[in-house]
């Protein structure tokens, strides 16, 4: 069985030199789901959005077994779920459907077909009643289910969320939790929420400085207070 | 701009037409090879230390707003004059280490404008030229209406040229403070002001929407699922998105605007534009400021003795 996310040796500088990026490795296999927690500016979400090509270091990718390249570009974008930390930036259509429905519509499927993707990615995020409205108009917490729906349509393999949690009131990031636990694709979290972390993810990356600190069991590494306080991180 | 902006709904031509033209994006650097990051603007300012980065900004401006007013004010045909003027904005170019090469690639940007003058060329009567049927029209190409339009075309290539290099050796808060000393009203300079620090925020916002929708732009998995389609969708159906993106740039600004507002609401804003008493102008730019001022008062009047 192949890996679902195979990085090796990837490098990345930011356009005014700043290394984002020194060298990381792993390998995330199908199912597993990972928590990547660091500082800020660690390059947790460069690292993020190296994984469907939006940013293109030096050092090899592999997505479900497929090098990253221009060939594969597409193929990996609809094998990638991304949810970007700010929902407003991911609903950018005239309605929810509208944002829903983008991911399938790119791909040329057919009508039937992207309606029934939009209402099953809207029922499993339980916002079946909203495809109407205007994201403008939503709440936090709904804006977060809608823009995880929006790559639910494109039934991908791999969800790479970006601080899903953050700026939720504490009955949306429960919610939230809870639906993140009920879906079954390979999972890459970046966050702060270590307390979500702990009850979610089972594996966990330290990222610090674009470097890979400590990759291993969550329930190890966060009962190490001196390895989370070295790299800006809270015992939760 | 937004058009500009949102010229692809799908991600690839976006990106292969900055990596083909770097600049394409209201000139904007993204390294040829390197995908959407966040657009650094290319801030016109470039420190170097010259004379002409060291001059008061106020006189800086001043003399590029009296330079610009004499070159529109010289008379037509008055080709020596624009000769001497042109040697001015040469020196000035040399002196401020800028080069005449930057100033002139960049002076570049202004010839679509010149074409705005281009009917003057045949709606001038004279000397027929050249004479050639359009359509229903017969177009008669005067010689007269030529020099007409080529004395427009090196008015608007000189002001360029000053603007550039004033912009090039000036930063945007000295020019700011200039515009205040020359008494250009508070509330037109504050937004100035605050236009040119929300630009690069609305530009971020903006990329960081297209990088949604090239993290969505992918292709079927399994071709079977998309029978006989490209992947894209159609023209009309991009162009839809793209709207709803312009639409949503739109709203996030309103609301910044507002939410910006209210930070200033609160921190004591009562619709006055204060700021701190600006220094005298030195002794020396002083003099700087009186010796360009009677130069292009003396070309002016020369222009106008001559050939007004």
């Amino acid at each position: 069985m192949h890996h679902s996310i195979e990085v090796k040796d990837l490098t990345f500088s930011y356009p005014d030199g700043h290394p984002a990026l020194r060298g990381v490795s792993f390998s995330i296999a199908a199912g597993e789901k990972v928590a990547l927690v660091g500082p800020n500016r660690a390059g947790k979400s460069t690292l993020l959005l190296h994984l469907n090509g939006i940013l293109r270091g030096q050092g090899a990718i592999a997505v479900c077994g497929q090098p990253l390249s221009e060939a594969t570009l597409g193929a990996i974008r609809s094998a990638v779920g991304m949810v970007f930390q700010d929902p407003d930036d991911q609903l950018f259509s005239l309605t929810v459907f509208d944002d829903v429905a983008f991911g399938p519509v790119y791909q040329g499927l057919p009508e039937a077909e992207v309606r029934g993707r939009v209402e099953r990615a809207l029922a499993e995020v339980g916002m079946s009643d909203r495809a109407t409205r205007v994201s403008h108009h939503l709440s936090g917490g709904e804006k977060k289910r809608i823009a995880i729906a929006t790559v639910l349509s494109m039934q991908p393999e791999i969800l790479a969320l970006d601080e899903p949690t953050s700026g939720l009131d504490p009955r949306a990031r429960r919610g939230l939790i809870r639906l993140l636990g009920e879906l079954p694709m390979t999972m890459l979290v970046s966050t702060h929420d270590l307390r979500m972390v702990r009850e979610l993810l089972p594996r966990t990356i330290i990222l610090d400085g674009g470097l890979i600190v400590a990759d291993g069991p969550t329930a190890e590494l966060l009962r190490d207070p001196d390895l989370l306080h070295a790299h800006g991180l809270e015992l939760p | 701009m937004l058009s500009l902006i949102f010229a692809g709904a799908g991600s690839p031509p976006l990106e292969s037409l900055l990596r083909a033209n770097p600049r394409a994006l209201l000139g904007a650097v993204v390294r040829p090879g390197r995908p959407l990051v966040h657009i650094h603007f290319l801030d016109p300012y470039r420190p170097l230390a010259s004379p002409v980065h060291d001059l008061d900004g106020r006189v800086k401006f001043i003399l590029a707003v009296a330079f610009i007013l004499t070159v529109s004010l010289t008379p037509f045909g008055a080709w020596p004059v624009y000769l001497l003027l042109w040697s001015i904005a040469l020196s000035a170019e040399i002196l401020s280490g800028l080069g005449v090469g930057y100033v002139l690639r960049r002076a570049a940007l202004a010839l679509p404008f010149v074409l705005a003058a281009i009917p003057l060329a045949f709606t001038t009567p004279g000397t027929p030229w050249l004479e050639f049927p359009l359509g229903p029209w017969q177009l008669t190409l005067t010689l007269d209406g030529l020099l007409r339009f080529a004395n427009v075309a090196v008015k608007s290539w000189l002001s360029v040229q000053a603007a550039i290099v004033l912009a090039s050796s000036t930063e945007f808060r000295d020019l700011l403070l200039a515009m205040r000393a020359v008494r250009i009203p508070r509330l037109l300079v504050a937004m100035f002001g605050l236009m040119w620090r929300y630009l690069f925020v609305l530009v971020d916002e903006a990329v960081r929407l297209m990088r949604a929708r090239s993290a969505r732009s992918g292709i079927a998995r399994r071709p079977a699922d998309a029978p006989g389609r490209r992947p894209g969708g159609s023209l009309a159906w991009r162009a839809k998105v793209a709207g709803g993106m312009a639409g949503n740039l739109f709203l996030r600004a309103v609301d910044r605007s507002d939410r910006i507002y209210v930070a200033m609401l609160s921190r004591g804003y009562d619709g006055e534009v204060r700021s701190f008493a600006t220094q005298p102008v030195p002794p020396g730019a002083r003099v700087t400021l009186w010796i360009g001022l009677a130069l292009l008062g003396l070309l002016w009047l020369g222009g106008i003795l001559v050939w007004g």
